[in-house]
């Protein structure tokens, strides 16, 4: 058993929990993932790693409720204990060497581009992120990015807080101005990825995309989250998550993960029915 | 005077039109009766070729007489000298090709049912034993062993038996290997590898799960910080080959390792699952292993309708364990053998993309095959026949065309080689590595293969590493 040391929620559907796990706070690294199951018979889930302190056996990990599992996660308390926990998973993100950064973060996928900026800034790169979100509800993480990044591009789909539009809009106008990036690097949703990419190729600047597919063991052995990147099948829990932006085939990845959208619905309306008959 | 019958005592097993439909064990068993009159025919040669099919050498004369005689206890301590996990080697050996492919009994008529008998006695102990094992007086050395599967599993068992201080390292959430999250129930109960598992626990062996050797600790780390002084990498076959034909990225394509994860580890079929699997009415497994088999009987008892095996070449060189085969044939899997896939096809509504079973497998195109002259592994190699394309009405594809060694432990770890397929090289008669202190064994080491052979790799370096220690 896992115990829960902190959690608060983020938003109204994003929560973040730290988790005592000493081995994995000391070895992960920016873009490494861990997967988790919240009780026994419980569906094994990944999640990328939003930070660590190893010093008290940390993991921050932070998610949205979207299905039975993250709903059932976020019933939880602080003091209380999730079933398992292994990681890190995944190669880290390879920043080595790089001096002026793009990070592009599209809601919940912003926790995860956060250790990446921090890493980056730490490395004294020159770090620019634009991130973006529904509304200034939804909006995560903004202090921490300001403190990472040394420009933060704030979008919202609706105008309600930053600049209204995606995230690609302003990526678009810096690179049209001659902003030479070393590396794009976007995590969110697939399709915001899917337009990241479509907006650098013209420039030529090397984007990486961070591949959050189905997986269940993690490790290599079920080939559930492969993803055809340059024509080939890799597997991203041990090729990735990280990969090559302009190799990657979104499409196919975007109709892989909605494999099991009935049964992930039905799932979820029968956690929620059932967390509303325990209150009533 | 030994039973003369030319035949085995058939196997008791669930009808199969009934285990059709449910997950429980296929085989029963035999009784006390079946298992004496099974074990009279044996003749108890005095040269005992039986013993050397065995990868782990069990005394299979020496067990049998103690069934002969009534004495299903005395058999099973027998049987333990040399196997520690009999109630699955009963169960999942292909004896066809080991002991009972030596029994003279073989010669003419059907041998003797040495698996069958392996398998009730060690039920029987199961059943009666009552007494725990006696925890073995420590020896104070440290060994650590990489993988809960078989070889895992072994090797942990017989250094505990010698008082090593035993951890087991496993990735999952659950120990077992491939005995949990890959051969299903009706094959091999869950029950019986928790039992083989209690018992490692009770010799004193530690099992800590969710540890990711080559993540969350490296051997490296394992042996200077936590102060192992052998590790065995047990840590299975890795990463599941697909055909690189198109269509393999389509909903509804499964590795067998996906499919049987889901199902087995993950207990998809129950209704309060919590993990999803397709529900397919039409599925083609391609393969022909028993790794396939298994995966198309867990698709039939998911309630699909129509279950095929695609396999390239004939019934003659399928490489699943035979009683398998037959129990698929006879719970109606087809065999559409000659065989093989070369594109899976997709559903497109050209109308609506956002229609939700656009990228669904709707069909499989394969084509015809014939066999050819023997290959480099003497078996004879299957030539496509031009023109012969035919498309499979299905809606569920499982590959399962065997794995490609998992380069976890491979990356992380300096001094380790490992050969062009990715298995790591071992001195066979120890296997040792070339990295001091570290062993390896099972299919880690030669690929996808069976559980004996990997239980006897486990075995084999359980001995070397004692002499490594004690011989220091």
């Amino acid at each position: 058993m896992y115990k829960i040391l902190t959690m608060k929620a983020l938003n109204p559907t994003v929560m973040q929990m730290e988790i005592e796990s000493p081995l994995v706070a000391r070895k992960a690294q920016p873009g490494q993932f861990i997967i988790l199951r919240v009780d026994e018979d419980g569906e094994r889930i990944p999640l990328t790693v939003a930070g660590t302190d190893p010093a008290r056996g940390a993991v921050k990990i932070i998610f949205q409720i979207v299905g039975a599992t993250t709903y059932k996660l976020s019933l939880k308390s602080e003091g209380e204990s999730i079933q398992d926990f292994v990681g890190p998973l995944g190669k880290p993100t390879e920043l080595e060497g790089l001096k002026k950064v793009a990070i592009v973060g599209g809601g919940v996928g912003c926790a995860i581009a956060l250790p990446i900026a921090e890493k980056l800034h730490e490395m004294g790169c020159e770090v620019h992120s634009y991130v973006g979100f529904r509304n200034k509800d939804l909006v995560i993480l903004e202090d921490e990015f300001k403190a990472a990044s040394d420009k933060l591009i704030m979008m919202t789909d609706d105008g309600s807080y930053g600049r209204q539009g995606v995230v690609t809009v302003p990526l678009q106008e810096a690179l049209e101005a001659g902003e030479a990036y070393d590396e794009v690097i976007t995590i969110g949703p697939l399709i915001m990825m899917k337009f990241v990419v479509a907006t650098t190729k013209p420039f030529g600047v090397k984007t990486t995309v961070s591949m959050n597919p189905i997986m269940i063991d993690g490790t290599g052995m079920c080939g559930g989250c492969r993803l055809t990147v340059g024509g080939k099948t890799k597997f991203a829990c041990v090729d990735g998550p990280d990969f090559d932006g302009f190799e990657v085939d979104f499409d196919e990845a975007m109709s892989r993960g909605a494999s099991y959208r009935d049964f992930e619905k039905h799932a979820y309306d029968e956690a929620c029915n059932l967390f509303k008959k325990e209150v009533q | 005077m030994p039973n003369m019958s030319l035949k085995k005592n058939p196997m008791p097993a669930q009808e199969p039109e009934v285990r059709a439909h449910n997950f429980k064990e296929v085989a029963l068993g035999y009784t006390e009766e079946q298992a004496i009159d099974e074990a009279n025919r044996c003749l108890n040669c005095k040269n005992p070729l039986c013993v050397k099919g065995c990868p782990v050498n069990v005394p299979i004369p020496q067990f049998i007489k103690k069934v002969q005689e009534g004495d299903f206890e005395g058999a099973y301590q027998v049987i333990s000298l040399t196997s520690s996990l009999p109630a699955v080697c009963g169960r999942v050996c292909p004896q066809e090709t080991q002991c009972e492919a030596k029994c003279i009994r073989g010669i003419k008529g059907e041998p003797v049912g040495i698996g069958r008998l392996e398998r009730f006695v060690a039920d029987y102990h199961n059943e009666h034993a009552t007494e725990a094992p006696e925890k073995p007086a420590s020896n104070g050395h440290k060994v650590a062993v990489v993988g809960s599967g078989p070889a895992g599993l072994t090797c942990a068992g017989d250094l505990a038996k010698k008082g090593y201080d035993v951890t087991v390292f496993e990735a999952f959430h659950l120990a077992g290997g491939v005995l949990v999250y890959g051969i299903p129930e009706f094959r091999l109960p869950k029950a019986i590898v928790q039992k083989e598992v209690d018992t490692l626990k009770t010799l004193g062996v530690k099992v800590e799960t969710n540890m990711v050797i080559g993540k969350t600790l490296t051997i490296d780390e394992l042996m200077e910080e936590y102060g192992f002084e052998a590790v065995f990498v047990g840590s299975g076959a890795g990463l599941p080959r697909f055909m690189r034909i198109p269509g393999e990225s389509l909903k509804g394509v499964y590795s067998a390792n996906e499919f049987l994860t889901r199902n087995n580890l993950m207990k998809a079929y129950r209704d309060d699952a919590t993990t999803p699997i397709l529900r397919a009415k039409k599925v083609a497994v391609v393969g022909g292993g028993n790794v396939a088999m298994d995966a198309a009987r867990t698709a039939l008892r998911l309630g699909a309708e129509e279950v095929s095996i695609v396999y390239r070449r004939s019934l003659e060189e399928l490489p699943a364990r035979k009683e398998e085969v037959e129990h698929a044939m006879e719970e109606g899997i087809q065999f559409r053998l000659l065989n093989n896939p070369v594109e899976i096809l997709g559903y497109n509504n050209p109308d609506d993309k956002r229609d939700p079973k656009n990228g669904s497998v709707i069909g499989m195109k394969c084509i015809k095959m014939e066999l050819g002259e023997p290959d480099a592994s003497g078996r004879r190699s299957p030539i496509e026949i031009p023109g012969s394309e035919f498309v499979l009405d299905v809606d569920c594809v499982i590959m399962s065309i065997g794995t490609s060694p998992n380069p976890l432990i491979k990356d992380t770890t300096a001094g380790l080689e490992v050969n062009r397929w990715g298995g790591i090289i071992v001195t066979e008669e120890t296997g040792a590595t070339t990295k001091p202190g570290v062993y390896a064994g099972g299919d880690a080491v030669t690929g996808a293969a069976t559980v004996i052979l990997a239980m006897g790799a486990g075995k084999t370096a359980a001995a070397a590493i004692d002499k490594q220690i004690m011989g220091e």
